[in-house]
């Protein structure tokens, strides 16, 4: 349905408008009555989505200039519609993927599509955060006999990026909801186990729910209790603390008292570590900034394999775009976005991990980290 | 597109009203200056725009009407909410932040920042003896290189025949 605005010039125009609205019973915003209609004043009328062209077609002929007001009614009633009720939800056994979820519901989460879904998904404990808490990671791996190479994503390494743990559930979602019928996804888990790690930093997503939503780093406690948190993403060895970091611990970039200093990050990397001779793709999921990192940030030096690199990811950008015309720019962190050092996505690079990528989701900063949950669906539809 | 030329930039730029996306854009274009060497002093920008932005005269004029009929003071906090929520009455109060958080964002620019308003943490009225309306707001803007998130407190005042000012931040 669409709103039109018009101002009548003349008594004909008027009398057109009138047998308009009476003919096709249409809605008349302002005024309220079609006598009411008067050259030189506002008309606003709404026009059902299956007369609009008819409508349309009928003013160019008397020569009636219109204006669209509202281009969609229904989406603007969705808008301001309280979200429980909005009409563009996507549940799956009762869990509501267009929504922010707190850090409890996804520990459930995780557990329930295990359960659900046990012959291709497993959980597995990661280790301990700093505040004690179990990071798990998801395998999704459909048995052979073969073993295969595995790709690696994790989310929500920084708290206030909400709309990346979102995506790893949609896209945990997206893959035991289709993997039967959808000839793409079946054909990827042949060949290949996807590791998902929904929540890096469980303590200060956590904290970005309770105390502070722009928090970034983690929780770890430094200066006698009197400071917090590393960010995790300074804090993987790959030239430490050599750039776009502080050893300020009241800093949003502060590194950690070493590298590799915190839980987390030691969760992280020995994994990896581990698994690396497996690991064809690292995948971390950020917000915002709509942007595919390569390495790296410490060093414009280009890597080994950038063409590679750059060309599978501007084939990603494309496909993204393709699906709503969001555009993404790709590059080296440190040529397009800002110098850092002690990313994981670097190290994953350095340790020999050949496809490694740093993913800035929606949007370019009119919302920034607080993302509205009505954008959940689009940003994860457009990345899956 | 942007041709730098020492520290002056060219940019010529597209605006698109968001509130009215089918209407059409309007081509602008601006010279931005970065003072060499101080980092003081906020850079210098002409703006020159080519075409006409639509009219806001009614809602202007419901938006003051409205604040003025107010018994108390209007006060609100965390716009958008969380989850990235506005409520439909509040939207014109975010759009004023935008516009104050504008003027904050160009006093403290330089070539290496890249500023945003995060969030509006509290906006407070103040009534005032003459025709306009005061905003007392707390805004957080995220810099990107930094990636600090850091309060500022900025007076907008806002007319619908005069606009917006800032009154001190």
């Amino acid at each position: 349905d669409q709103v039109l605005h018009i101002v009548p010039e003349t008594f004909q125009q008027v009398q057109h408008l009138q047998l308009l609205c009476s003919t096709f019973i249409l809605d008349l915003w302002k005024p309220l009555l079609p006598e009411d209609i008067r050259a030189g004043e506002d008309l606003h009328i709404r026009v059902p989505a299956p007369l609009v062209q008819e409508v349309k077609d009928s003013l160019d002929q008397h020569m009636i200039s219109y204006r669209v007001l509202i281009p969609d009614v229904q989406k603007l009633v969705d808008q301001s519609m309280p979200r429980e009720r909005s009409s563009h939800r996507q549940v799956s056994g009762g869990y509501v993927y267009t929504e922010y979820h707190p850090m409890e519901e996804i520990y459930q989460w995780m557990t329930q599509i295990q359960k659900n879904n046990s012959e291709l998904v497993t959980q597995h404990i990661l280790g301990k955060t700093f505040e004690n808490r179990t990071m798990y990671y998801l395998q999704i791996s459909q048995s052979s006999n073969k073993t295969k190479k595995i790709i690696w994503m994790d989310c929500g390494i920084h708290a206030r990026e909400w709309i990346s743990p979102a995506f790893c559930q949609w896209f945990v979602k997206e893959i035991v909801q289709n993997y039967k019928t959808d000839p793409k996804i079946s054909r990827f888990l042949q060949n290949l186990d996807l590791y998902v790690l929904p929540v890096l930093n469980i303590d200060g997503y956590i904290y970005s729910w309770e105390e502070d939503r722009l928090w970034r780093k983690s929780r770890s406690s430094y200066e006698n209790g009197t400071c917090y948190g590393t960010d995790l993403n300074r804090n993987f060895n790959s030239s430490w603390g050599s750039v776009g970091v502080s050893f300020n611990c009241s800093s949003d970039v502060f590194c950690g008292s070493g590298s590799e200093s915190e839980p987390e990050t030691r969760a992280v990397a020995q994994f990896i570590k581990s698994k690396k001779s497996d690991i064809l793709c690292y995948l971390t999921i950020h917000s915002y900034g709509q942007l595919i990192l390569t390495p790296y940030g410490s060093t414009t030096k280009p890597p080994s394999n950038n063409e590679e690199l750059m060309q599978v990811a501007k084939e990603a950008a494309a496909a993204l775009t393709g699906k709503y015309g969001t555009s993404y720019r790709v590059g080296s962190t440190a040529l397009i976005l800002y110098s850092n050092s002690g990313s994981s996505r670097d190290w994953a690079h350095t340790i020999g991990i050949p496809l490694s990528y740093t993913f800035e989701l929606r949007d370019t900063g009119t919302h920034g980290f607080v993302l509205p949950a009505n954008q959940i669906q689009p940003t994860c539809e457009e990345t899956m | 597109d942007t041709d730098d030329v020492g520290h002056k930039y060219y940019l010529e730029l597209e605006l698109e009203d968001v509130l009215d996306t089918v209407s059409q854009t309007v081509n602008c274009t601006a010279e931005v200056l970065y003072p060499l060497g101080s980092k003081t002093s906020a850079p210098d920008v002409q703006v020159t725009v080519q075409g006409e932005l639509r009219s806001t005269e009614e809602a202007d004029k419901e938006f003051y009407n409205w604040i003025r009929s107010l018994e108390k003071e209007l006060v609100a906090e965390n716009i958008p909410d969380s989850h990235g929520n506005v409520p439909p009455e509040l939207e014109p109060i975010h759009l004023l932040a935008w516009v104050a958080s504008g003027y904050v964002i160009w006093q403290n620019s330089t070539e290496n920042t890249k500023f945003h308003l995060a969030q509006v943490k509290h906006v407070k009225q103040v009534k005032r003896s003459d025709e306009d309306l005061q905003f007392d707001f707390v805004l957080l803007l995220h810099e990107m290189v930094s990636q600090e998130v850091l309060p500022w407190e900025v007076t907008l005042l806002w007319h619908p025949q005069r606009g917006a000012r800032v009154s001190q931040s």
